[in-house]
C-alpha cells in the first residue's frame, strides 16, 4: 500500500514540478520546481523499490541505489544552474564596459 | 485502515499541500522555506517506503544542503537586484499548460496503477550474490560492486559540475577564494551552533560512513554531514576557504574518483574486468575508497554550495 | 534475448570511456598547462582505441562487450559496442582530435604564464564531452545512460558559455533548463520500464516489453525528454543561441558530437528496448517533426544575417534528416529498405558530425580575422581568407548532399530506402531539405566570393588551425568516396532484426 500511495504523491508532484517549472518567470523558482518534479521522479522509483520487496529485503536495494545517485547529480544540476542565474545577476549589477 | 495507511496518506497530503505552495507562493523565500519543509516530509516518506539510506540523503543534501544553496542565492539576488525577468505567460496560456501538466499527473498515475503485479524485482539475485561482496547493506553492495560504475560516475559528474561551476565565475575574480562575502556575525546563535555542532557532526559523519557497509548509511550522506559542518563552520567566519587555485583542495575533490578508477583498472589488470575487486579483499577495498571518496564528495559538495569566485570577494 | 556475454576486446571500448574520465578528473589538480598536455597526449591513443574497436567488430562480425566487474546483467552492468558504436566512437576520436588541436591557439597556456578561467576549464570539460558520447554509445544499461546524458549536459552548458558574455550565459541557462527537463524526463520512463521488466539492460529488455499503458508512457516520456536534448523541432529553441554564443571549438563539439549523443540513445530505445513492438504512428510523427526540422530550419538559416547562427539553424535543420531513419527502419526491420536506413542515418550523423565541426571552425576563423560575423559584410574574404571559406565550401557540400561526399552518400541512401519502402514522401522532404541548404550555403559563398575592395584584412599565412578545419572537411567529403559495403560496419550488432 506504501508504494500505491507514494507513487500517486509521485505522479502528482511530477506534474505539480512540472507546472511550476513551465509557468513561473523567475529562474530561481523555475530551479525549487525542478527539484519538486525531480523528487516525484524519485518517489516513482521508490514506489517500484517498494513493490519489489523480497527475498528478506523490505525494497528492491537496486531502485534505491539508483534513486542515491539520482538524487546527488540533481543536487549538482541544482548547484550548476544557481550559478548561472547568480552569474547572470552579477552581469546586471555591473555597470555597462 | 490501519495507523500505518493513514500515516501514509497523511504524509502525502502534507507533501501535496507543501508543493502547491511552492509553486503558488508569492516571494522566492516563501516558496525555498515550503521547499526545505516538503524535503522534510519527504524524509519520513522514505522511511516509510522502506529506503533509510534514501531517507539519509533526502534530508542531508535534498533538504539540507539543497536548502542552504536556495536560500543563500536568494539572499544575493535580493541584495543585487534579480534584474531582468521574463514575463509570466498570460492567463489562458497557463491554464493550458495546467491542463497539460494534469494530464501528465493522470497518465503517470495511470501507468504507476498498472505496473505489473507481482513486481518484477532483483532482490532475489541480489540476495543471492551479496555474500560475495562481504557487505551487509544491499544498497551498499548495488552501489559499490553491482554497478559500482554508476556511483565511479555519479563522483566524477561531481568533479566536472565543481569545473563547471568555477568556471563562471567572472574572469578578475579567478583564482580567488570560492563564494560571495558573507556578513560574519560574531556572536549569536550561528556563531554558537559552528563551534558546537561541526565536532558532533564529524563524529556522526564518519559512524554514518562506517556503518554504512552493514546498515544504512555511506559515503554520499557522510560526505554530505561533513560539506554541512564545513559550511557552517566558515558562515560563522571561523573557517577560511583555500582559494581555487589551491593545489591541494583541487587534489582532494580530485582523489576520491581518481582512488576509484584506479582501482577499477587495477580490477582490469588483474582480475579481466573493470571494477573486479580482488578476492578475500573485497570488503577493505571498498572501505578505502569509500573512505576517500567521502573527503572527496564533501568538499566538492561544499565547493558546489560555495558556488565560483565572486568578484567583490574578500581578499 | 538473453543477456550480453563477455566476448574478447572488450576492454578497447572500456578504456575509450575511461581514460577521458580519468584524465577530467586529474585536470584539476594539473591546472591548465597540465590538463592541455593530458588531453593532448591522450588523442591519439584515443583514437587506436576507437579503430581497434571497429576493427574487432568487423573481424567478429558481432558486437564486443565487457561485463563490468564480471557481473553480469541484469544485476551488473555491460558495455555493448556494436557497429553504430564503433562509428561514433572513430567520429568522436577524430572531432575531439581536430577540436583540441584547434583550441590550442585560443586556450593553451604558454610555460610560465598564469592560468586563466577558459584555459582551466576548456580541456576537462572537452575530456568530460569525449567521455561522455563514447559511455552514451557503448553503455547498455538505461540508468548509466542517463548518467551519460548528465555528463554530457555539465560538460556542454559551461562549453557554451565560456567566452563569459551575457548573452551567451542566458543562452546557457536556457540550455540548462532544457537539458534538466529532458533528463528527468527520461529518468521518469526509465523508473517505468524498471518497474515493469525488473531490468535496466537494453539486451534483456529487448522483445520482452509489450505496449501496456506504463511501457507507452515510458516510451513517451523519454522520447519526449530525448527529442528536447536533440534539438528536434519544436523543442529546438536552446540550440541556435547556445552554438552560436559559444567559442568556435566549442560550438563543433556541440553540434557535432553533443545532440548525437541523446540521438543514439533514442535509437536504443526504439529499436533496442521496443524493438518488435508495433509503433508505427510513433514514427511516422518523428519523422514528421524531423522533416518540419528539415525545412523550416533550412528556411531559418537562410534568413539569418549572422554566420554563426546560421551554423546553428543548419544544425537544427540537418538533425531533422537524422530522424527520416525511424519510420524506414521500424516498417519492415529485416529489409533491405531498413537496412539502408539504418546505414544512411549512421552515416548521416557521422557526416554532419566532420562538416558542422568543420564549418563551425572554419566560420570561427572568419570572425576572428574580420571582427564580425555578419553575412553582408563578408566581402573579401575569398582572398583574405581563402581556406576558412574553401572549408565552408566543402563543409556545405556535404550538408546539401552534393555527390560525391559522406552527406550525399546519407541522403541517397534514405532516398532509396523512403522509395523502396513505399514511403516516397520522405524522398520529396529529402530532396526540398537540399535545395534549400544549397541556398544558404551559396548565400555565404557568394558573399565572400564578391571582391571587398579596400576594407577587407590582408591575406594571412595558413596556419595549423585552418588547416585542421580544412581536413575535417575533407574527410566528410571524402565518406563519399568510400564504396557503400564499408558502410556495412554499423549494420553488426543491430537490434530487433529477428521478425
Amino acid at each position: 500500500m506504501s508504494g500505491t500511495v507514494f507513487g500517486l504523491l509521485g505522479a502528482a508532484l511530477v506534474g505539480i514540478g512540472l507546472f511550476g517549472m513551465l509557468v513561473r518567470a523567475q529562474p530561481l523558482m523555475r530551479i525549487v520546481c525542478f527539484n519538486l518534479l525531480g523528487s516525484g521522479v524519485f518517489l516513482v522509483f521508490g514506489a517500484v523499490a517498494r513493490r519489489g520487496a523480497g527475498a528478506g529485503f523490505a525494497a528492491d536495494p537496486v531502485p534505491q541505489a539508483i534513486i542515491l545517485t539520482g538524487l546527488v547529480v540533481a543536487f549538482a544540476a541544482t548547484t550548476l544552474a544557481v550559478a548561472l542565474v547568480l552569474r547572470l545577476a552579477d552581469d546586471e549589477d555591473e555597470a555597462p564596459r | 485502515m490501519t495507523v500505518w495507511l493513514a500515516l501514509d496518506l497523511l504524509l502525502a497530503a502534507g507533501s501535496l499541500a507543501l508543493a502547491f505552495g511552492v509553486v503558488r507562493a508569492r516571494r522566492v523565500f516563501t516558496a525555498i522555506a515550503l521547499f526545505i519543509a516538503h524535503g522534510l516530509l519527504l524524509t519520513l516518506a522514505w522511511v516509510r517506503l522502506d529506503a533509510v539510506d534514501v531517507a539519509l540523503t533526502e534530508g542531508a543534501i535534498g533538504a539540507g544542503l539543497s536548502g542552504v544553496l536556495l536560500l543563500a542565492a536568494r539572499h544575493r539576488l535580493a541584495r543585487v537586484g534579480a534584474g531582468r525577468v521574463a514575463e509570466a505567460p498570460g492567463r489562458a496560456v497557463t491554464i493550458a499548460i495546467g491542463l497539460g501538466c494534469a494530464a501528465v499527473t493522470a497518465a503517470l498515475g495511470y501507468a504507476v496503477l498498472a505496473l505489473p503485479d507481482p513486481a518484477p524485482s532483483l532482490a532475489a539475485e541480489v540476495a543471492a550474490s551479496l555474500a560475495a561482496t562481504e557487505l551487509g547493506n544491499p544498497v551498499t553492495g548495488v552501489l559499490m560492486v553491482f554497478r559500482g560504475l554508476d556511483t565511479l560516475l555519479e563522483a566524477a559528474v561531481l568533479v566536472l559540475a565543481v569545473i563547471g561551476v568555477w568556471s563562471l565565475a567572472p574572469d578578475r575574480a579567478w583564482r580567488g577564494a570560492p563564494g560571495a562575502p558573507w556578513t560574519v556575525v560574531e556572536d549569536g546563535p550561528l556563531a554558537l551552533l559552528a563551534r558546537l555542532l561541526p565536532p558532533v557532526g564529524i563524529v556522526v559523519a564518519v559512524h554514518i560512513l562506517w556503518v554504512g557497509a552493514d546498515a544504512p548509511g555511506g559515503k554520499f550522506q557522510a560526505g554530505a554531514i561533513l560539506a554541512a559542518m564545513g559550511l557552517l563552520a566558515w558562515l560563522a567566519g571561523l573557517a577560511r576557504v583555500p582559494p581555487t587555485a589551491s593545489r591541494p583542495m583541487r587534489a582532494t575533490v580530485a582523489a576520491g574518483p581518481a582512488l576509484f578508477i584506479a582501482v577499477g583498472l587495477a580490477g582490469l589488470m588483474f582480475q579481466g574486468a573493470f571494477l573486479a575487486y580482488p578476492e578475500g579483499l573485497v570488503k577493505p577495498v571498498i572501505l578505502l575508497v569509500e573512505f576517500v571518496l567521502t573527503a572527496s564528495v564533501a568538499a566538492a559538495l561544499a565547493l558546489l554550495v560555495l558556488g565560483p569566485p565572486s568578484a567583490d570577494a574578500r581578499p | 534475448m538473453p543477456p550480453p556475454a563477455a566476448t574478447d576486446w572488450g576492454i578497447l571500448p572500456l578504456l575509450a570511456v575511461m581514460l577521458p574520465v580519468l584524465a577530467m578528473v586529474l585536470a584539476a589538480p594539473l591546472g591548465a598547462r597540465g590538463a592541455e598536455r593530458l588531453t593532448l597526449s591522450l588523442l591519439l591513443p584515443g583514437f587506436v582505441l576507437a579503430f581497434g574497436t571497429a576493427v574487432a567488430i568487423h573481424v567478429s562480425g558481432a558486437p564486443v562487450v565487457h561485463l563490468l566487474g564480471h557481473w553480469s546483467p541484469p544485476l551488473g552492468l555491460a558495455f555493448r559496442a556494436d557497429g553504430l558504436a564503433a562509428a561514433m566512437l572513430l567520429t568522436a576520436a577524430i572531432v575531439i582530435a581536430a577540436t583540441a588541436l584547434f583550441a590550442r591557439d585560443g586556450f593553451g597556456t604558454k610555460p610560465g604564464a598564469p592560468e586563466t578561467r577558459a584555459a582551466f576549464a576548456f580541456w576537462p570539460l572537452l575530456l568530460a564531452l569525449w567521455g561522455a558520447i563514447n559511455l552514451a554509445v557503448v553503455a547498455n544499461d538505461l540508468f548509466t545512460l542517463y548518467v551519460a546524458l548528465e555528463l554530457l549536459t555539465f560538460a556542454a552548458m559551461p562549453l557554451a558559455c565560456l567566452e563569459g558574455k551575457r548573452e551567451t550565459v542566458e543562452a546557457a541557462l536556457r540550455y540548462l533548463m532544457f537539458a534538466l527537463l529532458g533528463s528527468v524526463l527520461y529518468l521518469l520512463g526509465v523508473a517505468l520500464i524498471y518497474g515493469t521488466a525488473g531490468t535496466l539492460d537494453i539486451t534483456l529488455l529487448s522483445g520482452r516489453l509489450g505496449l501496456d499503458a506504463p511501457v507507452i508512457v515510458a516510451a513517451a516520456l523519454m522520447t519526449a525528454g530525448l527529442l528536447a536534448k536533440t534539438a528536434l523541432l519544436p523543442l529546438h529553441l536552446w540550440l541556435p543561441p547556445a552554438h552560436a554564443g559559444a567559442p568556435a571549438a566549442a560550438s563543433a563539439v556541440l553540434s557535432a558530437l553533443v545532440v548525437k549523443g541523446s540521438f543514439v540513445i533514442l535509437v536504443r530505445l526504439w529499436f533496442g528496448v521496443l524493438a518488435g513492438a508495433p509503433a508505427m504512428g510513433a514514427m511516422q510523427i518523428l519523422a514528421g517533426l524531423g522533416a518540419a526540422a528539415i525545412l523550416l530550419g533550412s528556411a531559418a538559416a537562410l534568413a539569418q544575417p549572422r554566420l554563426k547562427l546560421l551554423v546553428a539553424y543548419s544544425t537544427v535543420a540537418q538533425i531533422g534528416y537524422l530522424f527520416l531513419m525511424f519510420p524506414l527502419v521500424a516498417g519492415m526491420p529485416g529489409s533491405e529498405a531498413a537496412a539502408k536506413a539504418w546505414t544512411g542515418g549512421a552515416l548521416q550523423a557521422i557526416s554532419h558530425a566532420l562538416a558542422k565541426a568543420a564549418m563551425f571552425l572554419a566560420v570561427g576563423l572568419m570572425a576572428a580575422r574580420l571582427g564580425h560575423d555578419r553575412i553582408a559584410d563578408l566581402a573579401g574574404a575569398a582572398r583574405s581568407m581563402p581556406l576558412p571559406l574553401l572549408t565552408f565550401a566543402l563543409a556545405g557540400l556535404t550538408l546539401m548532399g552534393v555527390p560525391p561526399s559522406g552527406g550525399f552518400a546519407a541522403k541517397w541512401l534514405l532516398l532509396s530506402a523512403a522509395i523502396e519502402a513505399g514511403q516516397w514522401w520522405w524522398a520529396l522532404v529529402v530532396l526540398g531539405g537540399g535545395l534549400l541548404t544549397g541556398g544558404y550555403v551559396y548565400r555565404v559563398l557568394s558573399a565572400g566570393l564578391t571582391a571587398g575592395g579596400a576594407r577587407a584584412p590582408a591575406p594571412h599565412p595558413p596556419g595549423l588551425p585552418e588547416a585542421i578545419a580544412l581536413g575535417l572537411a575533407l574527410l566528410s567529403v571524402a565518406l563519399g568516396f568510400l564504396p557503400l559495403a564499408s558502410f556495412g560496419l554499423v549494420q553488426v550488432g543491430r537490434m530487433g532484426l529477428a521478425p
